[in-house]
């Protein structure tokens, strides 16, 4: 079996699937890949199924060596590690893939053909970094199986990354609290400050006035912006509590969760209203962009 | 009942705005019922509703309502689950429960009827939400009711025993917190070496026991 060592682990470097579903109701959030596309499609490229576990790093990539001869891709964001993204590439046994700091967005993906052979908490290999569910984030010398099990042949030729930017409009459907509010939210641009992690995104701009209404703590999902009683936007992330008592004017798009991940502190946000329908056409899109890969 | 769109995979039902044993016996029911539906991904039972997120590809809000629908329509089949009984041992006051005194001062009860009170109270878990595995208990005695910090602690301890307004909780693993804390459990509610790691599961009864006394 191939494995491949930790030389050094970056700023924050995980173990992540699509997410460990069916939890909520013991107040367990999915936690998964936080540009779930970017795993998806890489795993696609190299042969997986796309639920395969793969490495995440955030803002700068590790250093990991490959005891056997594997293949892998790295999508998401370029981390500069001197071989191209969006394609499956052949690494020598005693490779070292060294990544370095972004030169775009927040998050690189490493898929590797066999997928990550580790334990699994609740289903799912992904690690809640918050909790501790799943393990932690990597650390130097760590040492990592790879599977052995691949369901197709590696595609052959690059792919192109998905369609969209990090900046730029985030599109939103309304969230159950939609009508206490007006027209606020989208009136002008948000930063994404510091205090932004895989639980949920803070944004500074101008305060949305908190709403009077009566409300009952409710669930509620990936991608929820909360506007608390200081105004300013929290965009609920893949590690989100499962229930909350803060109003929400609206929900961010499955289309765009992948942007949401690759958002980094100091980027700015605006929000843009669509249908429901139209939200549904974008996802569908995407999905075909996907599937294309295979 | 109320069914709201929460966002473009996900349908918020409601049971009214107040908290109400009818309410929760419907939360109860809906979310057991729900549960292992294909394409539904998530199920958020709360205090009055329940989020279902479902995945968008294989389901859309009015197939989803006409499921919520028709699982509340259909009769009560067999008898119901039997409710389990959980103890929980706690150890009050001091480092464990660094809140116990103003607990008292607020109620006006003496730190060690706080304490017996508390013991005797039948507690119920109403969902488990917020973070992992905290569950929302009602049955707090009215003469207990003490309002959240107006600054919440950035961290909680792991195991510590909360009241929070008209609520009890536990919280199981360290977090940022706004309760009060009236004791510590060695119990853990979240045990990773567990199949499955939850200990308390939705509408269990819940009673603590002073540690000392086990």
């Amino acid at each position: 079996m191939n494995r491949i060592r930790v030389v050094s682990p970056g700023l924050l470097t995980t173990v992540q699937d699509l997410g460990r579903f069916g939890w909520a109701h013991f107040g367990v959030s999915a936690s998964g890949a936080a540009d779930a596309l970017a795993l998806r499609a890489g795993n696609l490229l190299v042969g997986n199924a796309e639920n395969a576990a793969g490495l995440e790093m955030t803002l700068a990539g590790g250093a990991f060596e490959f005891e056997a001869p594997a293949v892998i891709a790295l999508t998401g964001s370029d981390f500069g590690a001197g071989l191209p993204l969006w394609i499956a590439v052949q690494v020598r046994a005693g490779e070292t893939v060294r990544c370095g700091p972004t030169r775009s967005g927040a998050r690189c993906y490493l898929a590797v053909r066999g997928g990550l052979a580790v334990e699994r908490a609740m289903g799912s290999a992904s690690v809640h970094v918050a909790t501790g569910v799943g393990g932690g984030p990597l650390q130097k010398g760590d040492v990592l199986p790879v599977g052995e099990v691949a369901v197709r042949k590696p595609r052959v030729g690059q792919a192109a990354p998905p369609a969209g930017e990090r900046a730029g409009a985030l599109r939103v459907t309304p969230s159950a609290q939609a009508e206490w509010f007006g027209d606020e939210l989208y009136r002008g641009a948000y930063l994404v400050t510091e205090e932004s992690d895989r639980m949920g995104l803070r944004l500074r701009g101008a305060a949305i006035p908190s709403p009077a209404g009566h409300m009952l703590t409710e669930g509620v999902p990936l991608g929820a912006i909360q506007a608390p009683p200081d105004g300013q936007p929290i965009i609920l992330f893949v590690e989100h509590q499962t229930t909350g008592g803060y109003p929400k004017p609206a929900c961010v798009i499955s289309a765009d969760f992948w942007r949401l991940g690759q958002l980094r502190p100091r980027d700015e946000v605006r929000f843009e209203r669509v249908a429901t329908e139209r939200a549904m056409e974008l996802l569908r899109e995407q999905e075909q962009w996907l599937y294309g890969l295979v | 009942m109320t069914l709201r769109p929460a966002s473009d995979r996900s349908l918020l039902v409601s049971f009214g705005d107040e908290i109400s044993p009818e309410a929760h016996r419907e939360v109860v029911r809906l979310t057991r019922s729900l549960e292992g539906v294909r394409g539904i991904l998530n199920l958020h039972p709360a205090f009055a509703s329940v989020l279902i997120d479902f995945d968008p590809r294989l389901r859309d809000h009015d197939d989803v309502a006409a499921c919520v629908h028709e699982r509340l329509a259909a009769p009560l089949n067999g008898a119901a689950e039997e409710q389990r009984t959980v103890e929980i041992p706690v150890r009050f006051g001091g480092d464990a429960g660094p809140d116990l005194d103003d607990v008292a001062r607020h109620t006006g009860l003496a730190p060690e009827r706080v304490v017996e009170r508390f013991c005797a109270a039948r507690f119920e878990v109403c969902f488990l939400g917020f973070a992992t595995c905290f569950p929302y208990l009602s049955g707090l005695p009215p003469e207990l009711v003490t309002p959240r910090l107006a600054a919440p602690r950035k961290r909680v301890p792991e195991g510590s025993v909360a009241i929070g307004g008209r609520q009890a909780g536990v919280y199981p693993l360290a977090s940022p917190g706004g309760w009060r804390l009236i004791g510590r459990t060695s119990l853990p509610l979240f045990d990773r070496r567990a199949e499955p790691p939850p200990r308390l599961r939705m509408a269990d009864r819940v009673i603590f026991v002073p540690e000392s006394r086990l």
